[in-house]
This record gives C-alpha cells, structure tokens and sequence, in this order.
C-alpha cells in the first residue's frame, strides 16, 4: 500500500517535471511546419548576437570563478587556521546574498557606483563589467564558501600548514600548493555551480545594460515563437553539463582516497 | 592625531615587549579576512544598506518615514500582496509535493537506484530557473504550447475558456513550482535519512500503527524542519524576478518586477520610494529566513 503511494506520488511528480521538458523539446523542432526540423536550433546558433552574448557570459563565468576562488579560498583557510571563532560571522555574510534579492543588491551598485560618485564603476564599460563580476561573485558566495568550507572541513589545515611551513614554505605556496590541491574538488563544485548560476543571470546584467546571454534570452522570447524553445533546451543542456561535472569531479575523489 | 609622528616609545615603556605583541597579534591575524571583509562591505552590505538608509530619508536629505508611508497605494499593496501570495502558495505547494515525493523515495519502499537520480535531477532542475524556464512553460502549457494544443485539438477542451492563462498568477505559481519541488527535495531528503529506523520499530513495540507513529513521532520530529523549509522556499520565490519577467513582460503588478520597473524608468517618480519597496522585500525575505534559521537549529535536536 504504502508503496503504490510512493511510486504515485513519485511517478505524478516526474510527469510535471518531463511534461515541459518535452514541450520545450518538441516546440524548439517545429519550426518547420508539418515535421521535425533543426530550424531553430540553426536559426539560433547562426545568430551573431548568439555567439557574442554567449561568449560574454562565458568569459564573465570564467572571471567570476577566478575572482571568487582567489576571495573565498584564502579567506575560507585562514579562518579554518587562525579565526574559528569569526567562522559564524563569516558564514553568515556569506549567506546574506540569499536574503537581499539579487535586484535590491544590483539597485544598490547604480546607486552607490554611479558616474557621480566616490567609485564610478558604471562610468564605463570596463567598470561594469568589473561590478557585474563582483555582483556575480556576490551571488556564488553562499555556494562557493560552503563548498570550500566543507573541502577543509576535512583537512587537518594546521598540520599541514606546520608541515608545509616547516619545510620552508611562505604562505603562497601553502596556499596554491599544499591548501588548493587538497580542496580542488570542493572548489571544481563550486566553480560549475557558478557557471550554471552565471551563464544565463538576467536580472543583474539586464540592469547594468550589458550584452549577457540572459538579457538576449529575454528579448528573443518577447520577440520569436521557436527560437526561445531552442535556448531553453541549451540551457537546460549546460545546466545538467554543470551538475554532471560536479558529480564526476566528486566521483573521481572517492576513487582517488579510497586508492589511496 | 593625525598629523602628528607617532610615538612607540612611550607604550613601549609603559608595557614590557612581550604582552605588547600578545596585544597587536590578534590584530595581525584579522589582516588574512580583510580582503573579505572589505568586498563584502563594498558589494554586498554597503550597497543594501545604502538602500535600505535611502528608504528612510528625504530627497533633500534628513530622516523621515514618509517613504515607507507612501508605499501604501493601492497599486503597490497590490504587488506586494501578489508576490506574497505567489511565493506562499508556491512555496506549500512545494513543501507538500517536494516531501511527498522525497518520502516516497526514502521511506516508501521504492528500490534504491531510485533515489540517486531523483537527487541529482532535483539539483539540475533547482537551478533551471531564470529565463530558459519560462521557454520551457511558454512552448508546453502557453497559448500554442504543447499540452494546450493536444487538449484543444485532440479533446475539445479550451483551457482558456476555462479561464487559466500562463501569463497570470496560476501560471506563475505552476511555473515556480519546477524549482521550489526540487529544492524541497533536496532540503528534506537529509531530514527524511535522519527518522531513526529505531524510533519506528520503538513506536510499534509499543502498538501503533503507521499512522499513529507518523502523527505522533515522525511529523512532529520532522515539524520544524518542514515549516523551515516553507520559509526558504517562500523566500526563494519572491526575489524570483527572471522567471516572472520572461513569462509575462511587465503585465503582472508583483513587488520584483514593479522595482525592475522602478529601476529603470523610475516608474513611481521619486527614487526614495524605490529604495522603500526595495527595502519592503529584504524585510519579508528576511523575516522568511530568520524562521528558516531558527527552525533548522531547532530541528537539529533530533535530526543529526
């Protein structure tokens, strides 16, 4: 009894999830009319604002991990090493962005770094992309700290620093070459999970007027049938390509301690 | 002070050297979180306070409350009220079914190579939010998607003649739903393996039935994590603003898209009223998850 429910409550519940997988799936090839063609697909991959907004998202992900990576690590270790007791207030900014909608935080940005004020980041161009990599380090911060965090959670980080220091490393080294290797996993995680968050982000980027792929996503859907379908469906591809890697990456690790 | 060259002698004769160092060393280790701290001041605190300060002066400066009060129109009452009734209805919605299915899959006797994927897509799905998702619900149940076709075309039934359009607040509420379930099932999941199988086989030593063990032991033990997890996902759908945007343009009045709006075109014609909305929403995503916080601590009592 108790396991009909179970396959009922499960089986109802995917069909809401597949439904509008396959109607994205099945719009996006019928662009033709009367059979299944790759149209929108073509449509959409020969466009050239396509591949510029794209490569702009793809290079701010790629920054935003650089940036949040070189922020969170060392902040994550020295506090581990030297300031456990200011680990809650550490993780509780770094939950804040959960709580201050990504809108209010980009608000504060026009307002506090506008081309009248102290910092006038949005003056141009290069500025603004500066602070939309900083307001997109700002929304991985929750996951990119917790993954880190929990990559040292399992290190013994004063014995390996003694260690390491012992043999003459300075802090660099300690930190690229002893600290970093040991949480690449967690940060791997971290970095897919920000690429995924960052690639197709419209609220922040929209308001800060840069050619980002969420923005160009948007105005396709106000104006074409199929195409959007067919974005949907990268999207969704990327999405499950990040999940992927994060689940191999952790994967690989237990082979590796287990081997080791 | 600060103009004039500083003296180390005079607190070094005061202090033998070694307390001294004992004094400046916590100092010193602070240095390791400074740049932390200082983009956490400047991108993240800063910014929000800046916003939340504004809502509480005048255009020419000097405190007031006037903004807050100005707020109470009709038109934005009626934004926030949309919002909170989509987050809420989202978020229990997602609540019921997110545990419905993860206790299928934990607790109901489901083979065990089930659980592994409905984890894993429950992750991909938690985070194909934003635009995309709206294309996926536009082309499936919009007015030429998918199942809207097949109903019309294939049974007779006109959804629109029965009232439900994508581009209102069911459509929303449906739509949300694709990342308030996952993230419920991702949330409850570890709170479900916490149910000691002890606790059960204890119960019904002791004579209960299912049902009573459920009524008296498991949901009470799961209770706060349940009311904590309809906190965080209310909280997640009302900054939602992406979804909403992509789906509906700017027709539907919700507290996001009006300061989207504010945002651009100072719609409300006075900043200081934008920065008041602005500060309404962080003041309901942050009552959400206060409760979320303390509910969780609470529920980690039992649930290890």
């Amino acid at each position: 009894m108790t396991r009909i429910l179970a396959w009922v409550a499960l089986i109802l519940g995917m069909l809401y999830f597949i439904l509008p997988l396959v109607g994205m799936t099945e719009f996006s090839l019928s662009m033709r009319r009367g059979v299944y063609s790759l149209d929108a697909y073509t449509t959409i991959l020969g466009d050239p604002r396509f591949r510029q907004t794209f490569g702009y998202s793809v290079l701010m992900a790629v920054a935003t991990i650089i940036f949040g990576v070189l922020l969170v690590v060392p902040t994550a270790y020295w506090v581990r090493l030297r300031l456990p007791w200011i680990r809650p207030y550490i993780e509780f900014i770094t939950l804040l962005p959960l709580v201050i909608p990504a809108i209010v935080i980009v608000f504060g940005y026009i307002r506090l770094y506008n081309t009248s004020s102290w910092l006038p980041l949005t003056g141009s161009s290069m500025g603004t992309n500066l602070l939309l990599v900083f307001g997109y380090a700002t929304l991985a911060l929750p996951y990119m700290y917790r993954a880190v965090d929990t990559g040292l959670r399992t290190l013994d980080v004063g014995t390996l620093t003694e260690a390491a220091q012992s043999l003459g490393a300075g802090w660099g080294t300690i930190l690229f070459r002893v600290i970093l290797p040991n949480v690449l996993v967690a940060v791997l995680s971290g970095a897919f999970l920000t690429f995924a968050i960052v690639i197709g982000e419209f609220t922040m980027a929209a308001l800060l007027d840069r050619p980002a792929f969420g923005p160009f996503m948007q105005i396709l859907g106000a104006n074409r049938a199929y195409e959007p379908a067919a974005l949907a469906v990268i999207a969704f591809a990327i999405t499950w390509a990040c999940m992927g890697l994060i689940q191999l990456v952790t994967r690989l690790q237990k082979h590796t301690r287990a081997g080791a | 002070m600060v103009g004039r060259p500083r003296s180390p002698h005079v607190t070094d004769t005061s202090l033998p050297p070694s307390p001294r160092r004992n004094v400046l060393a916590p100092i010193l280790r602070m240095v390791g979180v400074v740049p932390f701290l200082v983009f956490a001041l400047l991108f993240l605190i800063g910014p929000t306070l800046y916003i939340v300060l504004g809502a509480f002066q005048r255009t020419g400066g000097g405190w007031t409350l006037e903004n807050i009060v100005a707020l109470n129109t009709p038109s934005v009452r009626n934004a926030y009220w949309v919002s909170i009734k989509i987050s809420f209805i989202s978020a229990l919605l997602g609540c019921l079914i997110g545990f419905a299915m993860s206790a299928g899959a934990v607790l109901g006797g489901l083979p065990k190579w089930v659980r592994s994927p409905l984890l894993t897509f429950s992750g991909v799905a938690s985070n194909f939010a934003g635009v995309p998702l709206a294309f996926a619900f536009l082309a499936t149940i919009g007015p030429a998607g998918l199942i809207t076709m097949w109903l019309r075309q294939d049974l007779g039934i006109n959804l629109r003649a029965y009232g439900f359009n994508l581009l209102s607040t069911p459509g929303l509420i449906i739509t949300y739903l694709f990342f308030q379930i996952p993230l419920m099932i991702l949330i409850i999941t570890p709170a479900l393996d916490g149910l000691r199988r002890e606790w059960r086989e204890a119960a019904m030593v002791l004579g209960a039935t299912g049902w009573q063990y459920w009524r008296m032991v498991a949901l009470p033990i799961l209770f706060p994590s349940l009311l904590g997890c309809l906190a965080l996902l209310f909280a997640n759908a009302f900054g939602a603003v992406a979804t909403a945007i992509a789906l509906t343009g700017s027709s539907l009045n919700i507290a996001p898209i009006l300061l989207y709006a504010q945002i651009r075109g100072d719609v409300l014609g006075n900043p200081h009223l934008g920065y008041a909305l602005a500060t309404g929403m962080i003041a309901i995503t942050a009552v959400a998850n206060t409760v979320y916080i303390v509910l969780r601590a609470r529920s980690e009592r039992w649930l290890r």
